[in-house]
C-alpha cells in the first residue's frame, strides 16, 4: 500500500436515538485543534435536534430503567471494552482537542476508561448502598430504594473533552436514567467518537444522545423542556447558569450545580450518582 | 348510623393565651409586622392575637441563627446536640395533650388525629433524629459530613406541629440552626414548640420562629445569609422559590403538591380497600399533599366498590374537631373552603357525577361534606388539580397497564396506593409508580425512619430516614 495513501476523513454527526443524523438545521461549524488548525466540521445542533433527542431519551427510559441492574452493568462494561479498543484514536483526538502531549492524552484516556468501569460496577450496588428497610413503628414492612430520575440533560464540561465527558455521562446512565448530552462546544470530537462506541456496545438507542454545537444556544431549550427531569450544569457558560436554573424551575427539575472547575482526575464519590436518583418508599402491612 | 353523645375534649387543656409572640434568639418578642388573629375554623371565633415578623425581624432572626451556628451549635459535639434534641422529644410527649387540643383548635383537624398522629409522630421525629446527631459519619455521606449553616424553613397549615418537627429535627441533628415560618392560619403549636425549646434550654438563636404570611416566608427563603431553604407547600410557590434561589448556590429541598392515584384491582379485599380509600382522602379533611385523591378502580368491581364506599362515607361524622367521635373536622380556612367549592363546581360543570354524604354539618365554622365524584375523566380539573379537601375523584380502568398509565398521567409524583391480594402485582405496580411513596394495602402511613418526598413536580429531596439527612448536610 502506498505510503502516501489519502486517509478516509470522518464526518462528525449528532447521535440521536441510536442513529447518526446531521443537524436538521443543516448547520455545521469548524472544529480546530489547540493551535487553531482545522480538524473537522461538527454538526451544529439546533432546538429541533434537542427536542428530538429528548423524545428519543424519553422513549428509551422505560426499557433502560426497567432493565436489570446486572444487565446495565454488563452493557456498560461492554462500553469500556470497546473504549479500550479505540484507545489510540481517543488519545489522538484528546491530544489535538486539548493541546496536550500524546502521553498525557493517553493517561487521560486510560483514566476515562477506568472511570467508566468504576461506574459500570455501581449499577447493581447502588440500591444496596443507598436503599434499605425502614424500621417503622408499626406492623408494616417498609423499604426505600433509589430509582432513576428520568431524562437528564447534561451540559458536558467544556475543557475535559473525554475524561470529563465520561465522568458526567456514566453516573447518569448507570442508575437507569437516559441522557441528552451537549458536548464540549470547542472540543466535541471525542464526544462524537464516544457516540460511535456507545452505538456498538449493546447500549439501546436513545439511552445516550449526543448533541454538538453551541452550548449557549441548545442549553436553554433543554432547561425549559417539559419532558426533561433533571439538568447537569457542569459545562454551562458562567453567565447563563442562573437563567438556566430559573428555566429549570418551571417543571421543578433537579439541578446539579457543580462548578466548571471540577477536577475530573480525582477519584469520584457517590455525589453524581445521587444527584439523579429519587427515593421511593414502599409500605405494606404485616399480619396473618 | 349509631348515635353518639358528644364527647368533646376540654379546650382548657390547650392553655390558650390571648396573645402569642414570635421567638427570636431565645426570647419571645414583639414582631414589627401587623399582628394576625388566628381563628378556630371549627367555630370561626378568634383564638388569639399573634405578632408577626417584619423584614427587619427576619434579618434579626437570621443574624441570631448565624451567631448561634458560629459560636455554639455548629461546633458542638454531636453527642451534646443529641441530648438537647432528645429533651425536645420528651417535652413534646409530656405536653402532648395540650399540643393536641391546641392543634385541633387552631387547625380544625379532629382531636383523634392530632392526638394519635400529629403529636406522637412529631415527638418521634425529634427522638429519631436526636440519635443521628453523633452518628452522621455512618450515614453514608463520608466520614465527617458538615452542616450547611442557617436553614430557612417555611411550612404549611395542614400538619402545623408535625411539619415543624420534620423541618427542625433533621436540621438540628445535622448541626444547622433554624429560622422557621409557620403558616399564617396555624401559628400556635409552633410557638408552643418554641416554649418547649426554651424549656429544653437550647442555646439562644438555635431555633427562631417567625409567624406571618407569605411575605415573611419570602423574606426567609430569599435572605442572603440563609444557607439552606426547605419549603413544604404548593407547587406554585415551590417553583417561585426555586426561581428565586437560581444562581445563589444555596441548597434547596421542596415538598410540594400531589394528585395521588389509589389503584384498586379486581382481586382487592374490597372492605379493607374501602377503609384505605376513606383514610386516603378524608384523613385530615383531605388537607394532605399525599392524599389519595384519584381513585382508580378496575371496571369489573367499580360498581360494587362505589356502593360500599358511599355506605361507609355516609357514616363519617363531620363536626366539632374537639369531639373524640369526629372523623372529619373543619376546613382550615374560609379561603380554602372557597377553593374547594370552586373546584367542585368545575366537576359538576365538566360532567362528573357528584355524590355528597348527607351528614349534618355544624351551623358555624368551615365545613365541607365528604364528596365523591364518579364518571370522572382524566381531562377534568378535579382529576388533574390538587383540591386539598374531602373530595374524591373516581376513574376506572380495564387492564393493569392502563391503571399504571393513568396513575402516572400527572406532573406530580408524591404518593400512590395499590390494593390487591396478589403479591407479584403489588411489587410490579409499586415499581411502575412514578411516585416517592407507595402504600400497598394501606395508605397515609408516616414514620421518621421512612423517607418521604416526591418525584417530578411534587418536589425534590426527602424527609426522614438516612436519606433525609442529605438535605441538611454539605454533601
Amino acid at each position: 500500500m502506498s505510503e502516501n495513501r489519502i486517509s478516509v476523513a470522518k464526518t462528525y454527526k449528532l447521535y440521536i436515538g441510536g442513529a447518526f443524523p446531521r443537524s436538521e438545521s443543516g448547520r455545521s461549524y469548524p472544529v480546530v485543534d489547540a493551535k487553531g488548525a482545522f480538524l473537522a466540521n461538527a454538526a451544529q445542533g439546533s432546538r429541533k435536534d434537542a427536542r428530538d433527542a429528548v423524545a428519543a431519551a424519553r422513549k428509551a427510559f422505560p426499557g433502560w430503567s426497567g432493565a436489570t441492574a446486572y444487565n446495565r452493568g454488563q452493557v456498560l462494561y461492554r462500553v469500556a471494552e470497546v473504549l479500550e479498543g479505540r484507545r489510540e484514536q481517543f488519545a489522538a483526538e484528546v491530544a489535538s482537542s486539548e493541546g496536550v502531549a500524546v502521553k498525557k492524552a493517553q493517561s487521560l484516556v486510560d483514566a476515562a476508561i477506568d472511570r467508566w468501569v468504576w461506574y459500570a460496577g455501581w449499577t447493581d450496588k447502588v440500591a444496596t448502598v443507598l436503599g434499605g428497610t425502614n424500621p417503622v413503628a408499626g406492623p408494616y414492612f417498609s423499604f426505600s430504594m433509589p430509582e432513576p430520575t428520568g431524562v437528564v440533560a447534561v451540559l458536558a464540561p467544556q475543557q475535559s473533552s473525554l475524561l470529563g465527558l465520561i465522568s458526567v455521562v456514566a453516573p447518569v446512565i448507570a442508575t437507569g436514567n437516559t441522557a441528552v448530552v451537549v458536548s464540549s462546544q470547542d472540543r466535541p470530537l471525542p464526544a462524537v467518537t464516544l457516540s460511535e462506541v456507545l452505538a456498538t456496545s449493546d447500549l439501546p438507542g436513545g439511552v445516550v444522545n449526543v448533541l454538538t454545537g453551541r452550548t449557549a444556544e441548545i442549553a436553554p431549550w433543554l432547561a425549559s423542556h417539559g419532558d426533561v427531569n433533571a439538568l447537569d450544569l457542569t459545562g454551562a457558560p458562567e453567565a447563563m447558569r442562573a437563567d438556566l436554573e430559573r428555566s429549570a424551575a418551571g417543571t421543578v427539575k433537579r439541578v446539579l450545580r457543580t462548578r466548571p472547575s471540577e477536577d475530573f482526575t480525582r477519584e469520584p464519590d457517590l455525589a453524581r450518582l445521587r444527584a439523579f436518583l429519587e427515593t421511593k418508599t414502599v409500605w405494606h402491612p404485616m399480619g396473618v | 348510623m349509631w348515635e353518639y353523645a358528644p364527647a368533646p375534649e376540654s379546650r382548657d387543656i390547650a392553655n390558650l393565651k390571648p396573645t402569642y409572640r414570635m421567638f427570636v434568639d431565645g426570647q419571645f418578642v414583639e414582631g414589627a409586622g401587623e399582628p394576625l388573629k388566628t381563628v378556630n375554623p371549627g367555630t370561626e371565633e378568634v383564638l388569639a392575637e399573634v405578632s408577626t415578623a417584619a423584614p427587619a425581624d427576619v434579618d434579626k432572626a437570621v443574624k441570631a441563627a448565624r451567631r448561634a451556628y458560629d459560636r455554639v451549635w455548629g461546633k458542638m459535639p454531636g453527642s451534646e446536640r443529641a441530648k438537647y434534641i432528645f429533651r425536645i422529644a420528651r417535652l413534646i410527649q409530656e405536653r402532648g395533650r395540650e399540643l393536641a387540643v391546641l392543634e385541633s383548635l387552631d387547625n380544625g383537624k379532629p382531636i383523634k388525629e392530632s392526638r394519635d398522629v400529629d403529636v406522637p409522630t412529631a415527638a418521634a421525629h425529634f427522638f429519631y433524629h436526636a440519635g443521628w446527631a453523633d452518628k452522621l459519619g455512618y450515614a453514608g455521606y463520608g466520614p465527617d459530613p458538615k452542616p450547611l449553616g442557617v436553614a430557612g424553613q417555611v411550612i404549611p397549615w395542614n400538619f402545623p406541629l408535625l411539619m415543624a418537627a420534620w423541618k427542625i429535627a433533621p436540621a438540628l441533628a445535622c448541626g444547622n440552626t433554624v429560622v422557621l415560618k409557620p403558616a399564617e392560619t396555624t401559628p400556635l403549636t409552633a410557638l408552643v414548640l418554641a416554649e418547649i425549646i426554651q424549656q429544653a434550654d437550647l442555646p439562644p438563636g438555635v431555633v427562631n420562629i417567625l409567624p406571618g404570611a407569605g411575605d415573611v416566608g419570602a423574606a426567609v427563603t430569599s435572605h442572603p445569609d440563609v444557607d439552606k431553604v426547605a419549603f413544604t407547600g404548593s407547587t406554585e410557590v415551590g417553583k417561585l422559590i426555586q426561581r428565586q434561589l437560581a444562581g445563589t448556590g444555596r441548597k434547596l429541598t421542596l415538598e410540594l403538591g400531589g394528585k395521588a392515584a389509589n389503584i384498586v384491582f379486581d382481586d382487592a379485599p374490597l372492605d379493607q380497600a374501602v377503609e384505605g380509600i376513606v383514610n386516603g382522602i378524608f384523613f385530615n379533611q383531605g388537607h394532605v399533599c399525599c392524599a389519595g385523591s384519584r381513585l382508580l378502580v378496575q371496571e369489573s368491581v367499580a360498581e360494587e366498590l362505589l356502593e360500599k364506599l358511599r355506605v361507609r362515607v355516609s357514616t363519617l361524622r363531620v363536626g366539632d374537631p374537639l369531639d373524640k367521635n369526629t372523623d372529619v373536622g373543619a376546613i382550615n380556612s374560609r379561603e380554602q373552603l372557597t377553593k374547594i367549592q370552586q373546584l367542585v363546581e368545575t366537576g359538576d360543570a365538566e360532567g362528573a357525577e357528584r355524590w355528597t354524604s348527607a351528614c349534618p354539618l355544624p351551623d358555624k365554622g368551615f365545613y365541607f361534606a365528604p364528596t365523591v365524584f364518579s364518571n370522572v375523566s382524566q381531562a377534568m380539573r378535579i382529576a388533574r388539580e390538587e383540591i386539598f379537601g374531602p373530595v374524591l375523584s373516581v376513574l376506572t380502568f380495564r387492564t393493569p397497564d392502563e391503571a399504571v398509565a393513568k396513575a402516572n398521567n400527572t406532573p406530580y409524583g408524591l404518593s400512590a396506593g395499590i390494593w390487591t391480594e396478589k403479591g407479584s402485582r403489588i411489587l410490579w405496580a409499586a415499581q411502575k409508580m412514578r411516585a416517592g411513596v407507595v402504600w400497598a394495602n394501606t395508605f397515609n402511613r408516616f414514620d421518621p425512619t421512612a423517607p418521604f418526598g416526591g418525584y417530578q413536580e411534587s418536589g425534590f429531596g426527602r424527609e426522614g430516614g438516612r436519606t433525609g439527612l442529605e438535605a441538611y448536610l454539605d454533601v
